[in-house]
């Protein structure tokens, strides 16, 4: 029963993780058509850029305890890369979707060397402190409070996507927009705007994604190129551009990863892409996608 | 213009085949591995180039050779070379079928996207069953034989370097010329035509998915050469040639030289090589000029580097 609870528990956590990246990747491909390899490259950023902030609060003598609202901003702050890197998008949204793919890519290859000039080749850990917040514990079930917390902040987040797509304006510009970029753009939307603070969305989701998960584990240069295969699991079994699909997915690919590492580690990302591959093949477009040609 | 594209692949060939008298045999082992890659990227632009559709993927096929080459000789001792090409390009074709069945009801991101995660199924497979694939270590790989001749009187480097290398560039020419001819027939032009307008030319009688499957194989084949070649390089066949960053530099070679050519993959292999090579000889951040590299070609100059050659030359002659 304890190892059953630990291994949903492990893949809820990583699910809700996951989610945060696949949001991001989800609400760029929903609005720009644009699938974002550097996705990953952002959560990395995220992770290396969160142990570096909450090492400078420590030292500027915040109480350690304080670590996970330092984590949250630091992660809302390297959003501002966003539109720099959306400005450079611009060139290619009007390009061949090879271009647009590739140029994404180049991100990863660069973003790679920025992490090493920064924060060397070894990978980076924050210690122990998660442990600051103690464990729940209920019979003989033990919960780390931090793991909770995360994924009780990713559930956040997501109704607080959920709730500003469909109930605030810019949220329903937003997805008129992604329905029918001629049409907003006749009806006065100014398109340009929306682009630029969509992706910067993105990005600090991907990011944010980042800098909750380094207390738990370690900020490795593999971190990118590795998250990247499992968001684009998720998207394409929930279905690309579906934002309740980025979730589904989430969970499927966090409770298989953590399902098969403890008991047939062989399997690990094996099981995945066969997921991804069944529902390919039966539901082209996803679990929650609309369908493709 | 005919007869100077003519000109200039006959001198290309005659200085790739004079290279190893001028060069020293640290480049040559360079230009081996480009020499590999521009076969490669032969198969892999009839499918990006001429049928209009990316794979995210296809560092599978040079894997599927890579192990072939790997399995095939230090397994079951097969030395001769041109079984180890025909074998491991025939398993390259059949693990493409299935993949190909499945990824052609697709275009555009879809098929890139279902064709990387076929790829990286089987980087998962390759890294996580030790007991079959060596895991992250590989298989080794041994000298093959040559036309039945083994070269037993030279050691490693003198092999790679010369009959190796004479074979390989040979075989570029070869496969090259093939290719040529499969691009110019009536197939290459039902492929384009499906990729300039997919609907009318099915009503004009294309099988477009049959068409596609085709070329998806032969590029699969052409794949699993440049693998085995590569393998026979290093010595090696590890997880990483099937990684979905390896067949990112695929798309990034075919992207530098310029895909709408047909020549542009190849000029595309050799500058990629020279790049990294000699930018991780300058400075351990190679990384992010490649990518600084790719930015520029991707914004400034979409044709690639063939396509800027052929923009100076009509500028020369009009002047």
């Amino acid at each position: 029963m304890t190892s059953f609870f630990d291994i949903v528990l492990g893949g809820v956590f990583h699910a809700a993780v996951l989610f945060l990246v696949a949001a991001g990747l989800q609400l760029v491909f929903g609005v720009q058509k644009i699938v974002n390899l550097a996705c990953g490259s952002f959560y990395a950023l995220g992770a290396y850029f969160g142990i570096s902030a909450v090492n400078w609060a420590i030292a500027a003598g915040v109480p350690p305890a304080l670590f996970l609202p330092v984590l949250v901003l630091s992660g809302i702050l390297l959003g501002a890369i966003g539109p720099f890197i959306e400005a450079l998008l611009l060139t290619v949204y009007k390009r061949d979707e090879a271009f647009q793919l590739l140029l994404t890519f180049a991100l990863v290859l660069m973003f790679q060397d920025v992490l090493r000039y920064f924060w060397g080749a070894n990978p980076q850990q924050l210690g122990d402190i998660a442990t600051q917040y103690g464990k729940i514990v209920v019979g003989t079930l033990q919960v780390p409070t931090y793991n909770v917390l995360v994924i009780l902040a990713s559930i956040a987040i997501a109704l607080g996507i959920g709730a500003f797509l469909q109930k605030t304006n810019f949220g329903r510009i937003l997805r008129a927009t992604a329905e029918n970029r001629e049409m907003a753009l006749a009806l006065g939307v100014n398109v340009r705007v929306m682009y630029a603070s969509v992706f910067t969305l993105g990005t600090m989701l991907g990011t944010v994604g980042g800098a909750l998960v380094v207390p738990t584990a370690a900020a490795s240069l593999d971190m990118p190129v590795e998250l990247v295969v499992e968001a684009f699991a998720v998207v394409v079994i929930g279905g690309l551009g579906s934002m309740r699909g980025a979730l589904v997915g989430a969970l499927i690919v966090g409770l298989m990863r953590a399902a098969a590492i403890s008991w047939y580690a062989e399997l690990e990302m094996l099981a995945i892409y066969l997921v991804v591959i069944v529902v390919l093949v039966f539901r082209p477009a996803g679990l929650f996608g609309k369908a493709v040609e | 213009m005919r007869t100077a594209v003519g000109v200039l692949v006959l001198a290309s060939l005659a200085a790739l085949f004079a290279l190893p008298s001028v060069l020293s045999a640290y480049y040559i082992t360079l230009v081996l591995p480009a020499v590999a890659y521009a076969i490669a990227l032969l198969g892999f632009n009839l499918l990006f180039g001429y049928t209009g559709l990316l794979s995210f993927g296809h560092a599978l096929y040079v894997a599927v050779g890579a192990y072939g080459a790997a399995v095939l000789s230090s397994k079951l001792g097969i030395k001769s070379f041109e079984l180890v090409l025909l074998l491991s390009g025939a398993a390259a074709v059949a693990a493409a079928i299935p993949v190909a069945l499945l990824s052609v009801r697709y275009e555009k991101i879809f098929f890139g996207i279902l064709t990387l995660a076929f790829g990286m199924l089987f980087h998962s497979f390759l890294f996580k069953f030790y007991d079959i694939t060596g895991g992250d270590t590989g298989i080794r790989v041994l000298r093959p034989s040559l036309f039945g001749n083994e070269f037993k009187d030279l050691d490693k480097t003198a092999f790679l370097v010369g009959p190796f290398y004479y074979y390989c560039v040979g075989l570029l020419a070869v496969l090259g010329f093939v290719m040529w001819r499969i691009v110019h027939s009536p197939f290459g032009l039902h492929l384009v035509a499906s990729r300039e307008n997919r609907r009318k030319s099915e009503y004009l009688g294309v099988r477009v998915r049959f068409f596609r499957l085709i070329a998806f194989s032969i590029s699969a084949f052409y794949c699993a050469v440049g693998g085995a070649i590569l393998a026979i390089n290093t010595g090696q066949a590890d997880p990483e040639l099937a990684y979905w960053t390896h067949s990112g530099e695929l798309v990034f070679m075919a992207v530098l030289g310029g895909f709408a050519n047909f020549f542009g993959p190849l000029v595309g292999a050799f500058t990629f090589i020279f790049l990294k090579s000699e930018l991780m000889g300058i400075t351990q951040f190679w990384r992010f000029w490649l990518g600084l590299t790719l930015i520029v070609i991707v914004v400034l100059f979409p044709r690639g580097l063939v396509g800027l050659g052929q923009d100076l030359w009509t500028r020369l002659h009009r002047q």
